[in-house]
């Protein structure tokens, strides 16, 4: 006899939705929760619906719940999700996950919507003795950076690829990592991204002779 | 245009291709039985069909089968097929012989997203999905087919991260109307995506293997990402939901790496871990991937591993090592060839 148990989704009001890219969102959610940062949501459009993962981009404190996230325009949520409105509704499970970030002194490194975690986490006072390492194609893609500036200061520092400006180092971060004679050994990494991202930073920090048990990553997939 | 593969169509998208072509819809089992009972190389082939339902179909679709690209053979017997999929990506497919059975360990996507740290297929990252015709393909080109009796899905990638696709190919493998196999000669593995194994367990009857490799959430997460959000806790009380009956088996598939998860606090983590299901442990031993941090534990130390393991209750078995000649890891040799997407990165 097979006995179905599967994560309990509630419904939860949208409060707004920010476009703040072409494609990429911040949107803001009644916060039904409490969590703790670096945790993540199950989120579907209906109570029965498969839902995706998404990690929350807001501190505790906070009276909402964030979500950035970018249109898949393939995908049977997110389209739909850039399309929701204050008052709107979608489904939710208590939050969960163990990337939790916890060690320090840390670096932490992201690309993309990957800077979700962490933007959580700073803004739950985290991000003592941290350094963050943040990638992105277009200047513009430094999603949610004016959290990072104000708390990290000179401890925030961006790569762009394909675009360049002042205080924002040009080229890729897995270059600049590469050419670091030395990265602190005794520090711990925290990566999130997308997995080949993951895989050519990971490689680079265990050539550098970062132990592999000081390096947490977490993939979105 | 290009057109479209009829293998891999499970019975009713057989049918719908039937309704769409104004065809009878009992060409749809004959069609089926052309593909998966007499393996048939072309649709012209399909003798039973009348020459205006060949021509229809010929129109707008063909098999869809690719040879092997090629091989490499071990001194025991063991080889490892390159296929190539549709945009000049590869897969692995490994064929092992035994004494009394043939297993064919199948690939379900190219690349994988999961970036587990001791996988070769994790350095590729994530190309995509195999659909259920090129997850199947992989039996039906293989020069073998006919010899096979079991089958795996522990090649490249995360089955239950393509599980529409695997669970497609399941249905035609162990359809009456397909294959016919039985599901107890079918072994699943997973990392343990929760939502999609719950789907599995439900919706298929083969053998379900859970790569752990480690019973602790700090140390698995640093072995596997997996573990930040779908813990080795989570995947086993979800195990532990369901009754799998007295033919169905679950495995813990447990690599073991020297110095890291084979300690006698391992051992009383496993057994806290797994108490109460019914289940098997394969301990299986490391083949080191280029600059890896891990190395595989000593002979000795696996042998010790698996008395104490045995010594708690748990069937514990180690897996005999295929192909170590050619081995190499799995996705290596796709790795090797893997051609450059050129597709701009952002970091």
């Amino acid at each position: 006899m097979i006995n179905r148990k599967r994560k309990e989704l509630y419904p939860v009001t949208v409060i707004e939705n920010n476009l703040i890219k072409e494609d990429v969102h911040y949107l803001k959610l009644d916060k039904k929760f409490s969590f703790k940062p670096g945790q993540v949501l199950a989120i579907a459009l209906k109570q029965n619906d498969e839902p995706r993962l998404y990690s929350i981009a807001s501190g505790i404190d906070k009276d909402y719940l964030g979500i950035l996230f970018d249109v898949n325009p393939d995908g049977q949520l997110t389209p739909t999700m850039s399309q929701l409105k204050s008052g709107d509704q979608l489904y939710i499970s208590e939050p969960f996950g163990k990337f939790l970030c916890e060690g320090t002194p840390a670096m932490w490194i992201a690309t993309g919507t990957g800077i979700a975690p962490f933007v959580s986490l700073a803004e739950s006072n985290k991000a003592n003795n941290i350094t963050l390492i943040h990638g992105a194609r277009t200047i513009d893609a430094f999603y949610l950076q004016d959290t990072f500036i104000k708390i990290l200061g000179e401890n925030y520092n961006r790569f762009c690829t394909s675009e360049q400006q002042e205080g924002i180092y040009h080229g890729r971060l897995t270059t600049y990592l590469q050419q670091q004679k030395q990265l602190p050994t005794d520090y711990k990494y925290y990566l999130c991204g997308n997995s080949q991202m993951i895989i050519d930073v990971r490689e680079i920090l265990i050539e550098k002779g970062v132990p592999f048990d000081h390096i947490i990553a977490e993939i979105y997939f | 245009m290009a057109k479209e593969a009829l293998y891999g169509k499970t019975l009713n998208e057989l049918k719908e291709v039937m309704t769409e072509l104004n065809l009878p819809s009992f060409t749809s089992k004959q069609v089926a039985d052309w593909l998966y009972k007499k393996h048939v190389a072309s649709i012209d082939e399909m003798n039973n069909l009348s020459k205006k339902a060949r021509a229809l179909l010929n129109e707008k679709y063909e098999l869809g089968l690719i040879n092997p690209e090629s091989f490499q053979e071990s001194i025991d017997g063991t080889k490892k097929y390159l296929f190539k999929t549709v945009g000049s990506q590869y897969i692995e497919s490994a064929y092992l012989p035994e004494e009394n059975r043939n297993t064919l360990c199948v690939s379900s996507q190219v690349g994988c997203k999961m970036g587990c740290l001791f996988c070769m297929t994790a350095r590729q990252g994530f190309q995509k999905q195999l659909t259920s015709g090129e997850i199947l393909n992989q039996i039906a080109s293989l020069p073998e087919r006919d010899t096979l009796t079991n089958l795996v899905y522990m090649g490249m990638g995360e089955p239950m991260d393509n599980i529409d696709n695997v669970l497609k190919s399941l249905e035609i493998i162990t359809s009456d109307w397909g294959y016919g196999w039985s599901p107890r000669r079918i072994n699943v593995s997973t990392i343990g995506v929760v939502p999609a194994m719950r789907r599995f367990i439900e919706e298929s009857e083969a053998h379900l293997a859970v790569s752990l490799h480690s019973p602790f959430n700090e140390e698995r997460k640093q072995l596997m990402p997996i573990e930040n959000v779908y813990t080795a806790e989570q995947v086993v009380d979800t195990i532990k939901q369901y009754d799998f009956g007295r033919q169905r088996r679950i495995s813990f598939e447990y690599i073991m790496f020297k110095g890291v998860n084979d300690t006698a606090e391992h051992v009383k983590g496993l057994t806290k871990l797994l108490n109460g299901i019914r289940c098997r442990i394969n301990l299986i031993h490391f083949h080191p991937i280029p600059n890896s941090p891990l190395q595989g534990s000593d002979r000795s130390q696996m042998e010790w591993f698996r008395d104490q393991l045995s010594a708690k209750g748990l069937n514990t078995t180690i897996r005999k090592s295929r192909g170590e000649d050619i081995y190499a890891a799995c996705g290596l040799l796709s790795t090797k060839k893997l051609i450059s997407s050129g597709e701009e990165k952002d970091y």
